[in-house]
């Protein structure tokens, strides 16, 4: 089961390094990362997409607590929560297509953000789902590269801490 | 009032403030600053090893005699490097040390610098917490962080790395009075609900075991655990490192857990219904097939590392805090509940497999035996106040089974690593801590001889240990398994047994040496190298192929002894009256 974990960290260099360390060295994988500074600037959150059945889930969440600089974490009901990845493709589009590429990309309210003679590149943001049905769409056309973040997440309102 | 000093003055005046008088070292390049800042600190001994391995194998026994966290300080590269042994140690045996590494200054860090190694990055899963400095005002708040992270929940070794120009750097000193981990907050205080389930279900138990290992000995724990033992009459077995911290000679006392634990001691595991451990962490030397290990009992598992609950083994009641505290609670629970000992039966039926099946060995041998050795070696030194280390393998395993320790922090051995040559420099170590003591390390010839070049700390410090050989001539535990599972194809284990002649080599160091080769010269020998004031060791040249048993094959259930009574079920072995009774 996929579970999306918000670890809450002291902004000091080689935590990122204590965290994922922890987790190769216990055995588990890392679906997806994504660090940044919190409205804190002491603080920094890290989410965390990890595959794990519970037991030894409970387990690397106890063995992360134990890190000094490892503050909070929360595993996030993925019915409680909201949750974003951002995405940049380049795809394709020779003058002729242009305005279907544009088109697909204004059905996911996706922006443009880049123009080239054959291609454009359009920055979405959303869910895992919709993310991977427009790449899906794009793809007819021939996407040329693609970036994409790992998840960030946050408990919704009503549960906030 | 603050005072402006170098960065290796205030590590010296923090180390100072934290109440250490000893630290164990070795000097290099980057740590000239701080070894030019001790050179005459008031109030602070430093003993030169001859390898930095040994320096923190010593400074990890003298935590463990007393209590105190060990300081151990090296330089970069190599320096920092030959730690790590020692560190992985510390670490799997939760021992609160503090070692300072020297690093290449800051603004080569990262270009393969000459005895640059990244030991923080080497050391992060072996360390509880580390630190690299990166400027001389950090100095006072990291020093004082260490300590309190090596110290305090579960204990454990804290790295710092401290770049030359940090050394040379200058802070104005003043020493925090508290520090600040918004990440760090071990509980100590025991769950009252789960407190009165535990308490509950001791005085409802007809056949209790309390199992106690080294959280017992690091919390201090070990007069509430004879207060919980003798209140509801509870038997008790320590693992090898709870060893001493309930004596050893008293009735309920019965032995260590697991591989080569005495039968008496594993039937009364599988036959128990309550399994209470304090301190412990279930490891696989103690329990075996997982799901055979007391697979007839509820269990309550107290620990002060929330990780180590339901790890490996479910946990009916699970209690979070400081075993003193939380033993404390259960015996006021108990007392305030009225309850009484119902264990009269159950501990009847244990001393009759502990008469049935007691440890032995061939008493009549004309070799010297192992295990005489070692219990010549209590009976040689009752009264004195003595510390017993150990090396790793079967010297380990027989002085586990016949040394009593009486006394908590009388033992000193490698338990989750398992660490050949870590007895020696740490009986260096806990002579250092604890001068007055007779400290014997039982040693065997292959262990020695990793860390022999420390003979000559042992000598020119003044540290009187004595070091008992145990000389078979072979790797002895590796000759064991390659006995019995690999069909005695003795690969690259043997050793032979004058090379080197330990006596000459303690004489080479200015130390005492003497060889016992038959049963009757042990004696003379143990007692001369005891008198003797100075360091010695006993060269005991004996029984070349013995085993440790009785012994559970690897991933064995712990019932299934090689050395047991083969295809009798434990419930078996009970005197059929007895039987009755405890079920009833």
């Amino acid at each position: 089961m996929q579970h999306t974990l918000s670890v809450l960290v002291e902004n000091k260099p080689g935590v990122l390094t204590r965290v994922t360390s922890l987790f190769s060295r216990r055995g588990f994988n890392i679906d997806s990362l994504a660090v940044g500074v919190t409205e804190d600037p002491t603080l920094s959150r890290i989410t965390m997409v990890v595959s794990a059945a519970e037991t030894p889930l409970e387990q690397i969440t106890k063995q992360l607590h134990k890190l000094v600089n490892v503050i909070k974490i929360q595993d996030l009901d993925p019915a409680e929560m909201v949750y974003r990845e951002l995405v940049l493709i380049k795809v394709n589009a020779p003058p002729e297509r242009r305005h279907e590429v544009i088109e697909v990309t204004n059905v996911f309210r996706a922006k443009i953000i880049d123009v080239g003679k054959n291609s454009l590149t359009i920055e979405a943001t959303g869910t895992v789902e919709k993310l991977a049905a427009m790449e899906d769409l794009l793809r007819a056309y021939g996407i040329k590269e693609l970036a994409r973040t790992g998840r960030i997440a946050l408990a919704r309102g009503s549960r906030e801490s | 009032m603050s005072e402006r000093i170098t960065g290796a003055e205030a590590l010296v005046r923090g180390l100072v403030a934290e109440g250490v008088d000893i630290l164990f070292g070795y000097p290099g390049g980057v740590v000239l600053p701080i070894y030019d800042a001790i050179y005459d600190a008031e109030g602070l001994r430093h003993i030169l090893v001859r390898h930095e391995q040994g320096a923190v194998h010593a400074a990890d026994g003298y935590a463990r005699v007393t209590g105190k966290p060990g300081v151990a300080l090296v330089t970069s590269g190599p320096g920092a490097t030959n730690t790590v042994t020692g560190i992985a140690n510390a670490y799997m045996d939760s021992i609160p040390l503090v070692v300072i590494t020297g690093q290449v200054a800051t603004s080569v860090i990262g270009t393969d610098a000459f005895q640059e190694s990244d030991i923080t990055g080497i050391t992060l899963p072996i360390t509880k917490h580390n630190y690299l400095l990166k400027d001389a005002r950090e100095v006072p708040e990291v020093i004082k962080e260490a300590f309190h992270i090596a110290t305090t929940g579960r204990p454990g070794p804290v790295l710092i790395d401290m770049p030359v120009d940090v050394s040379k750097g200058e802070v104005d000193f003043v020493y925090p009075a508290s520090v600040n981990l918004p990440g760090y907050k071990p509980t100590y205080r025991g769950h009252a609900k789960q407190i009165k389930q535990a308490a509950n279900l001791i005085a409802k138990a007809r056949k209790p075991l309390l199992y106690v290992g080294g959280g017992v000995l690091a919390s201090g724990a070990s007069k509430e655990i004879k207060e919980l033992a003798e209140l509801m009459q509870l038997p008790v077995t320590s693992t090898l490192m709870g060893k001493g911290a309930f004596p050893e000679d008293h009735h309920l006392a019965i032995g260590m857990p697991g591989m080569h634990g005495a039968k008496y001691t594993n039937y009364s595991i599988t036959e128990t219904d309550l399994l209470i451990g304090v301190g412990v962490r279930f490891d696989d030397r103690v329990t075996g097939k997982l799901a055979a290990f007391a697979s007839k009992a509820k269990v309550i598992h107290v620990d002060i590392d929330p990780a180590e609950i339901g790890k490996n083994k479910p946990v009916d009641v699970p209690i979070v805090g400081d075993a003193k505290n939380v033993v404390a609670a259960l015996v006021a629970e108990l007392r305030k509940t009225g309850a009484e000992p119902r264990t009269d039966a159950w501990m009847r039926a244990i001393d009759d497999w502990r008469n049935r099946f007691p440890l032995h060995y061939h008493k009549e041998s004309a070799t010297i035996m192992p295990q005489r050795v070692v219990e010549r070696i209590d009976e040689l030194t009752a009264g004195r106040e003595t510390i017993i280390c150990t090396e790793v393998g079967q010297n380990q395993m027989w002085a586990m089974q016949f040394h009593k320790a009486l006394e908590p922090r009388s033992w000193v051995s490698s338990g989750g690593l398992g660490t050949m040559g870590f007895g020696f420099p740490a009986a260096i170590g806990a002579q250092a801590g604890r001068p007055d003591a007779l400290v014997i390390d039982i040693a065997g010839d292959g262990s020695f001889q990793m860390v022999s070049q420390e003979l000559a700390t042992a000598k020119i410090h003044n540290l009187p240990v004595k070091v008992v050989i145990l000389n078979n001539g072979f790797l002895g535990m590796v000759r064991q398994w390659q006995e019995l599972f690999y069909g005695k194809r003795y690969s690259e284990s043997v050793l032979p047994q004058d090379c080197p002649d330990f006596v000459k080599l303690a004489e080479a160091y200015g130390c005492f040496g003497v060889r016992a080769t038959k049963p009757e010269d042990v004696d003379q020998a143990l007692e001369a190298a005891f008198a003797f004031d100075g360091p010695a060791i006993v060269d005991c040249r004996v029984e070349a192929e013995e085993c440790v048993f009785p012994m559970v094959a690897p991933g064995g259930s712990i019932d299934e002894m090689l050395g047991g009574i083969p295809g009798c079920p434990v419930s078996e072995m009970l005197d059929d009256e007895l039987l009755e009774e405890v079920w009833e």
